[in-house]
């Protein structure tokens, strides 16, 4: 469903990304992992279209989105939540769930808040409160159903786990693995290693820009380099 | 004596109605959207023209040209974000400033070319109509002039709060980034906020006219009194703007009638600084 080849970016002069290869397939759960300042986020920008790749491509559901809008990669399917969760802090809750539906799902709109106010009932009960004053978990739950009200086919999520306790993470992986049995596909981008692969089908480690391992989950999960990788003594 | 305080009160809250149309354009541009508008108050001035012109040229009366007025200032607004400010700012709030500040030297300028330093005024029958309330007068205009502003205000609002458009703009102003991996396209938000807030002008300078006069250097009477408003009311708050305008209002003349016409003034920068003292958020700001 989401293919990526070749994909060079970065920001004015500054290379991040050298030749990335990367597929999602229907259904998957697939972890790109790495350590900080690997790639990781700026390869999720130049798939959401925030930022330009200057090479390569990127197909979704088999259509060219390379150098697409922004927008265009929203009405296509292909919906982030980013790190640092980037919600609205001086909307209400409703406000900040509503914007998620602002171009895609808004037919589906009262149906789709409902069904984010029965996964996070904690939301429910905020609803009316500025995020800005919520805590991190609360935060993460508010930013991972606004993407759900886009009805994304690929739900990118940037170090969801980011802030948060280690019962609260445990909660969320289990929020995720749930999404995905209900058949959204998922590209988890993550520095909790451990759990990441313990949920997902396929990995990426992602390390100065290129794809420095790939495969199965399980097996990168005992593969020694993993953690050469992970600590830049490749 | 009563009578007198009595007269002071009503036509500072008149006055105030009037200054609180002109704050309700920039509380969207400079409280929601912090683009610092020094623009605001030549753009008040070319609405004020475009209804003087109409009125003198076509002979439709201010408060019927009030639709296409504001039409056409909120397509002014649209297009001079589109082609000059957002173009020239790219982001930057000193590049904003500059930008706005040169939209309003060369609309000063041209608008003197064009038509002199003097000052006009359109004569209607309701220019000098008054109501009679006990022994007060109210002016007519300037009555007609507050409650189109409370209405504009009470509706502004309502958009801001509660369509997708105004959540939108509420949205790209904090975080803009958050915003387009909705699908939300800030530079359009921006443009069409930007017009909104102009149109709003549109709006005030044909409720202005009848009993105002209109010349090149007009804006200048609104626009401090207009971001003294905005700041006191709480940035971005329309309800703000419009206790903000009346509280102005009610200062002014009240310090005129103590302290005289050339000390007066200096009651609003002391209702101004109290207020802050209290409330560094304004009157109706949001808690930071």
């Amino acid at each position: 469903m989401l293919e990526v080849r070749g994909l060079h970016a970065g920001y004015g002069p500054f290379a991040v990304l050298h030749g990335i290869d990367l597929d999602v397939a229907e259904g998957e759960i697939v972890a790109v992992l790495g350590a900080n300042g690997a790639g990781k986020t700026t390869l999720n920008r130049a798939l959401s279209a925030v930022i330009r790749p200057t090479a390569g491509n990127i197909r979704f559901e088999g259509a060219e989105i390379t150098g697409a809008g922004h927008d265009a990669v929203v009405r296509a399917g292909l919906i982030q939540v980013p790190e640092g969760r980037k919600i609205f802090p001086n909307l209400s809750v409703r406000d900040n769930l509503l914007l998620g539906a602002y171009l895609r799902g808004r037919p589906n709109r009262a149906r789709n808040l409902a069904r984010v106010l029965d996964i996070f009932p904690r939301l429910g009960e905020r609803l009316g409160q500025l995020v800005g004053s919520m805590s991190g978990g609360e935060q993460q739950m508010l930013a991972i159903g606004r993407g759900m009200m886009a009805e994304p086919r690929l739900l990118i999520l940037d170090e969801p786990s980011l802030g948060l306790s280690p019962i609260l993470t445990e909660e969320l992986f289990a929020l995720i693995g749930r999404l995905n049995a209900e058949g959204l596909a998922i590209l988890l981008v993550e520095q909790n290693v451990v759990q990441s692969l313990a949920i997902a089908g396929r990995a990426y480690v992602i390390e100065h820009g290129v794809v420095a391992l790939q495969g199965d989950a399980a097996a990168l999960a005992d593969d020694p380099r993993l953690r050469a990788a992970y600590l830049g003594l490749a | 004596m009563v009578e007198i305080y009595a007269a002071a009160l009503i036509n500072g809250l008149l006055i105030g109605g009037v200054y609180a149309l002109v704050a309700l354009g920039l509380t969207l541009i400079y409280g929601v959207l912090h683009i610092v508008n020094f623009a605001h108050g030549s753009l008040l001035m070319v609405g004020m023209f475009a209804a003087w012109l109409m009125a003198e040229k076509l002979g439709v009366h201010p408060y019927a040209a009030l639709p296409v007025v504001a039409l056409g200032m909120f397509a002014l607004g649209w297009l001079l974000y589109r082609l000059v400010i957002g173009r020239v700012s790219r982001g930057e709030d000193r590049a904003i400033l500059l930008a706005t500040l040169g939209v309003a030297v060369v609309l000063d300028n041209l608008f003197l070319t064009l038509f002199g330093g003097d000052t006009r005024q359109i004569e209607s029958d309701l220019t000098f109509a008054v109501i009679e309330l006990g022994p007060l007068l109210l002016s007519v205009p300037k009555v007609i002039a507050f409650a189109v502003s409370l209405l504009l205000a009470g509706a502004l609002w309502g958009f801001m709060a509660l369509t997708d458009t105004g959540r939108a703009i509420r949205a790209v102003a904090k975080e803009p980034e958050g915003a387009r991996l909705m699908g939300i396209r800030p530079e359009r938000i921006f443009a069409l906020a930007y017009g909104i807030g102009i149109g709003c002008l549109g709006a005030a300078a044909c409720l202005l006219l009848p009993s105002f006069f209109v010349s090149p250097h007009v804006g200048s009477v609104f626009v401090l009194v207009a971001f003294t408003i905005v700041v006191l009311g709480g940035m971005g708050s329309f309800p703000g703007a419009v206790v903000g305008g009346l509280l102005i209002g009610v200062t002014e003349s009240m310090g005129g009638l103590w302290l005289g016409e050339s000390l007066g003034p200096i009651g609003i920068s002391l209702v101004f600084i109290a207020v802050l003292l209290f409330r560094p958020t304004g009157l109706f700001g949001a808690a930071r």
